[in-house]
């Protein structure tokens, strides 16, 4: 797959401020600009990730940014798919290069998120499966993470120590980092004396909903070359695969997996084919990759994605994790910005600030955080309903 | 949980999901030409072979094994309907021993997760999500095989 640069990033730090997402999602973009060194009157395209939080705005989240940094004619898109939404808008806007459409492109994702779980839109629907679960089971998103943590527990061994391990770990990394919402050392005790959400999973272990606003700038390779950029940070591949039928892995928001009963499963899993479409369209392999963004919606579920990308073999997560490999200093740092542990969870703006961290870290401007010669990193995260998401940038 | 009030109706919570009757089932679909499962009947169509949503409905297998399980510790948001004081919820996915799928429902409130593990035999019943001054609103649970006789509701 042909590349795109990445000339700019930024974000607003991740918190409870109460302000319209608007506010985050200009203030990321101005310093995604700022960074870039473009100006805003020559983007040719606005990718807006979709918040479903913040009424009609949040719908048009891309002309909504666009209004509030000036309108200019740039064309625009917005775009909607769970927390891979910000993947989502990427690939719209590398498409829009690509293509030639537009030479430089601005992606942002913003949201203002409202307290405790997050709970479908309000009305009877018994023909959607995200109410069905709610109502008649109590099953919440905890309740699936808790169920994948103990499966590892009993597949593969995992203790509710490594799953804290996780937590600490991330924390740890997480103070290094000014737009993290809890930039706080949490110990694997702090952890174990949190309140169970979802057994075996603790508060301090499940992801809180945040505010915040992240911003990309793209453009094509040709472009950052006119502006004397020989070596930038590019995206060379995207994934946004949906499940292989039959699916067998019980994830939110279903009642129930795919049947396997007449057709067999897939030689890999939906979470498995996510990394490995990124791979196959940068022609490399999880061998390469120095650096990882997961999505730890819960610390137990970093686990499942250190083998998911291929960063380990299966069930070898706890030892990898014990080993230190996934810290910073180790051979495969996984989630140096603190991860969703350190964050929250600001749904469209997620997996833009996961490129975000990537290209801080391969530019060796990550600060205290640094993975060092990091020159390729891979993000994986994954939408309700289907929508997978996984970027590998590299320099 | 009262046992059952004899003057209350006793209704599915949602209608089409699963049966009533003495021993209960899920209701399941199968999709025409292919012959594979899936539940909700409705919700359930993601085979490339069979996309025309040609569903055959069918009565899944009351038994399987526990895959995972947890609780909700904290109160689910609506439209989960909480019944004061709240009382953990515990919820098992289920592997359906025919239908090779994984089904998720809450465990019959005898049961706790420390009565629970991986691999466990278990099949359904039925349970009182929530009730009114008129009915009692039932959903499918799961709980241990063998465990059926010192069920304190439904069957």
């Amino acid at each position: 797959m042909e590349e795109i640069a990445v000339l700019g990033v930024g974000m607003h730090p991740w918190g409870k401020w109460g302000r319209n997402f608007v506010d985050y999602g200009v203030h990321a973009a101005r310093e995604a600009l700022d960074d870039a060194g473009v100006d805003w009157r020559d983007v040719g395209f606005v990718s807006g990730a979709i918040t479903v939080r913040c009424g009609y705005p949040g719908y048009v989240a891309g002309s909504t940014f666009a209004r509030a940094l000036g309108f200019t004619g740039a064309q625009v898109a917005s775009s909607y798919a769970a927390c891979a939404s910000g993947a989502t808008a990427l690939s719209v806007a590398r498409g829009q290069i690509l293509s030639g459409a537009c030479e430089v492109a601005l992606v942002v994702g913003a949201d203002t998120t409202p307290k405790g779980f997050l709970a479908p839109n309000e009305g009877r629907r018994p023909d959607d499966t995200d109410w069905l679960r709610f109502h008649l089971v109590g099953a919440t998103n905890p309740v699936y993470f808790a169920l994948h943590a103990r499966r590892r527990m009993a597949l593969h061994g995992a203790t509710p120590d490594d799953f804290a391990a996780v937590k600490a770990k991330n924390s740890r990394h997480g103070v290094h980092n000014p737009n993290a919402r809890y930039p706080k050392e949490f110990s694997v005790e702090d952890v174990a004396n949190s309140p169970v959400v979802s057994d075996p999973l603790r508060l301090l272990e499940i992801c809180a909903t945040s505010d915040g606003g992240a911003a990309v700038v793209v453009a094509s390779m040709e472009y950052a070359r006119r502006m004397g950029i020989e070596d930038p940070v590019r995206v060379a591949g995207i994934s946004l695969v949906t499940p292989t039928y039959p699916d067998t892995v019980i994830d939110l928001p279903y009642l129930a997996t795919d049947s396997a009963a007449t057709v067999d499963p897939p030689d890999l899993t939906f979470k498995e084919s996510i990394g490995a479409r990124v791979y196959e369209e940068a022609g490399i392999g999880p061998e390469d990759v120095d650096v990882a963004e997961v999505y730890d919606l819960s610390s137990a579920l970093e686990l499942d994605w250190y083998e998911q990308l291929g960063l380990c073999e299966v069930g070898e997560a706890e030892s990898l994790l014990r080993s230190g490999a996934t810290s910073i200093g180790g051979r495969i740092p996984v989630n140096p910005s603190g991860g969703l542990g350190a964050f929250g969870e600001a749904v469209p703006a997620q997996a833009i600030a996961q490129i975000c961290e990537l290209a801080w870290q391969l530019s060796g401007r990550a600060g205290e955080r640094q993975v060092d010669g990091a020159r390729v990193g891979v993000t994986a995260n994954q939408g309700l309903f289907g929508h997978g998401s996984s970027v590998l940038l590299r320099r | 949980m009262p046992d059952t009030a004899p003057t209350k109706t006793r209704v599915p919570a949602v209608e089409g999901l699963f049966t009533t009757d003495d021993p209960p089932h899920l209701i399941g679909g199968r999709l025409a030409g292919t012959g594979g499962y899936c539940f909700p009947r409705d919700l359930g169509g993601a085979d490339p072979a069979a996309p025309a949503g040609d569903v055959e409905e069918v009565l899944l297998s009351r038994t399987g094994t526990i895959w995972s399980f947890t609780n909700s510790a904290y109160a689910p948001p609506p439209p989960f309907v909480i019944t004061e004081p709240y009382e953990p919820v515990s919820i098992a996915a289920v592997e359906l021993d025919e239908e090779r799928m994984v089904v998720l429902g809450q465990v019959h409130p005898d049961w706790g997760t420390d009565d629970l593990a991986v691999g466990m035999r278990v099949e359904l019943c039925l349970g009182v999500l929530y009730e009114d001054d008129q009915h009692e609103y039932l959903t499918w649970q799961w709980r241990p095989v063998a465990a059926g006789d010192q069920a304190g509701e439904g069957t």
